[in-house]
């Protein structure tokens, strides 16, 4: 009894502070109006703690887009697209984006932060998805306003679903890491980087039926992007995100540097990777 | 009061006996017949039976019985292999065995972790008190584990989509585990059970009967039902390279007919499996997102392959998070 309270307490320390009741959840999940992304409770309660009674300009696909598969093809695997498309600029830039999913145990899946050197604020990578649910994407301005792109996601399953198709193999690689960075390189222009990290990312939420204890949480917490010393992009993620961490983001390089992430888990392991890279002209 | 001779009492206690056995009898042979209607099974060789499942997605529309089990009776006891997805599949399983042989089921093969072939095995564990003993549970050395993780959400599924209650009872682990390969004899029946690296699965085992030469594949091979990749595409190719030359003169595969010709069983699954490799290496190399390859990499309509728009999108997906890490 004791480990299976301290595990939840050091889970509940450990997500970003908004864990849901399984029981909550699930009454939520008969209760998801696919068309009304305000009428979720969860995302109510969730919107007062982070945002207070700020005014949150939502459905706005000119400026904030989220894309997300209506229908997943693997709950632990769901595609997630955040775009932000009008130019960042010194006067109005994307300051912090908030990735929710409602209906999850942990509904902030993460939480990035962008700098002046990001050039684009857009990131793409792969969620788990617990039950039917809306995912949002929740963008603050530096000018302090708030922009919010909704989707209505079908899948179930995805934080529960087994911890991948070949554990011992993941263990094997655990905190391997890939960048790679696409397209031609140009000095003063936002370049696409992926950032690949290997890593159970376990929830801690599977029960070992045979002991009857938690499998421990494993998971990502942390991830620091800089280039050239300078910081680009942090995210704080937890085991919303899918199994291996996948990370597509921008960069503007300057001159010549070197493109670093560091990554912290939830076991305080470090893991860092870099590659050099050198703009055209 | 009448006075009856003792022998006129002594009739009709013995009528009213007999008629309560009768009855007693009827009432249960009509439970177990109720309850437990025989798989169809088709005896493929001398003492190997084998029934083959339906093509469809398992827990949707109350499918339970779409994957092929079988067993094999030696002159001891009977081996059964897979047991299909649901109690009561397993249950129709059991009484078809017992149709074919009185002989007691010594072992219960799962070939791997998936519901359609486990969820039987609570079937074969004889009520406490009975005369019958519990037989061995056999799997791959990784099968504990698998279904470990796998078992909430199998109970979960079966729940609610056939109404069964949810119990850990209806979740049996292996008793004994094949790191590599194991025979067992059923008396003067030796099975060959063989583990593989991860395939289909991260805990795939096959069983050769010996005598007959019929290999069960469990779903290292798919035939007809589309394949599903749930352990490594790569590892899955390697297998297939072995299987070509496993002395095999008969093939039971996880998925549709029986059949002799082992090449012709296993091309259709090389061919879709080597084009997903490639198609999601294209796509890797022109760095497009998961989310585009599975838009984009053409599904195998008109092939031959049933269940395509429920498996193949997602074996995209699965192929690309793995190969996206290759070297």
């Amino acid at each position: 009894m004791w480990q299976v309270m301290r595990n939840f307490a050091m889970f509940g320390a450990l997500t970003l502070g908004f864990a849901v009741s399984g029981a909550l959840a699930q009454g939520n999940s008969s209760a998801v109006n696919p068309d009304d992304p305000d009428a979720s409770p969860v995302w109510q309660q969730l919107r007062n703690s982070l945002f207070q009674q700020r005014p949150i300009k939502a459905g706005d696909k000119v400026e904030l887009l989220l894309d997300a598969p209506s229908r997943a093809e693997d709950a632990a695997i769901v595609p997630i697209a955040i775009s932000t498309r009008f130019e960042q600029t010194p006067e109005r830039h994307v300051r912090k984006l908030w990735l929710v999913i409602d209906n999850n145990p942990s509904p902030v899946g993460a939480v990035f932060t962008f700098t002046p050197s990001s050039g684009k604020a857009d990131i793409e990578t792969r969620v788990r998805v617990d039950a039917y649910t809306h995912v949002r994407a929740i963008a603050e301005l530096n000018t302090g306003e708030l922009l919010m792109s909704t989707r209505f996601v079908k899948a179930s399953g995805g934080c529960s679903a087994p911890p991948g198709k070949d554990p011992a193999a993941a263990m094997a690689t655990l905190g391997k890491m890939r960048f790679r960075v696409d397209g031609e390189v140009r000095a003063n222009q936002p370049v696409l980087a992926q950032l690949m990290i290997s890593h159970p990312n376990n929830s801690g939420l599977v029960m070992d039926q045979l002991t009857r204890h938690y499998t421990p949480a494993h998971f990502v917490r942390k991830i620091e992007v800089s280039y050239a010393g300078k910081p680009i992009l942090t995210a704080e993620v937890d085991f919303s995100i899918s199994e291996n961490p996948n990370f597509r983001f921008y960069f503007v390089p300057t001159g010549e540097g070197e493109l670093k992430a560091e990554v912290v888990d939830t076991n305080e392991l470090r893991f860092d990777t870099a590659v050099k890279v050198q703009p055209a002209g | 009061m009448i006075a009856l001779s003792r022998r006129v009492v002594r009739r009709a206690r013995f009528v009213l006996d007999t008629l309560i056995s009768l009855t007693v009898l009827c009432f249960s042979l009509s439970v177990t017949a109720k309850d437990a209607e025989a798989l169809t099974v088709t005896e493929v060789a001398p003492g190997v039976f084998v029934h083959q499942g339906q093509h469809a997605a398992w827990a949707e529309d109350q499918h339970h019985d779409v994957a092929n089990l079988g067993f094999v009776v030696g002159q001891r006891c009977v081996a059964v292999i897979d047991t299909g997805g649901s109690p009561a599949v397993g249950r129709a399983l059991r009484a078809s065995v017992a149709a074919h042989t009185p002989l007691p089921v010594c072992y219960v093969i799962n070939t791997h972790v998936h519901p359609d072939h486990v969820l039987g095995n609570s079937a074969f564990i004889p009520p406490a008190g009975g005369s019958s003993t519990r037989p061995a549970f056999v799997g791959h050395s990784k099968l504990t584990a698998a279904l470990t993780a796998r078992g909430p959400a199998y109970l979960t599924a079966l729940e609610r989509d056939l109404g069964v209650a949810r119990s850990a009872d209806l979740i049996v682990y292996p008793d004994e585990t094949v790191e590599s390969r194991v025979e067992l004899d059923l008396g003067g029946r030796v099975l060959e059970l063989r583990a593989w690296p991860t395939a289909h699965t991260d805990n795939d085992l096959s069983v050769l009967d010996v005598e007959s030469g019929t290999f069960f594949a469990g779903d290292l091979v798919f035939m007809t039902h589309l394949p599903v990749i749930d352990g490594r595409l790569l590892g899955w190719l390697g297998v297939m390279d072995q299987l070509v030359v496993q002395p095999i003169q008969r093939l039971v595969p996880g998925h549709g007919t029986v059949t002799h010709d082992v090449a012709a069983a296993l091309a259709p699954q090389w061919h879709y499996l080597t084009a997903l490799r490639d198609g999601v290496r294209a796509a890797l190399t022109k760095g497009q997102t998961i989310g585009q390859t599975v838009d984009g990499l053409p599904a195998p309509h008109h092939q031959g392959w049933l269940l395509v728009d429920e498996f193949h999108r997602r074996n995209v997906t699965a192929a690309f998070a793995e190969l996206e890490w290759e070297d």
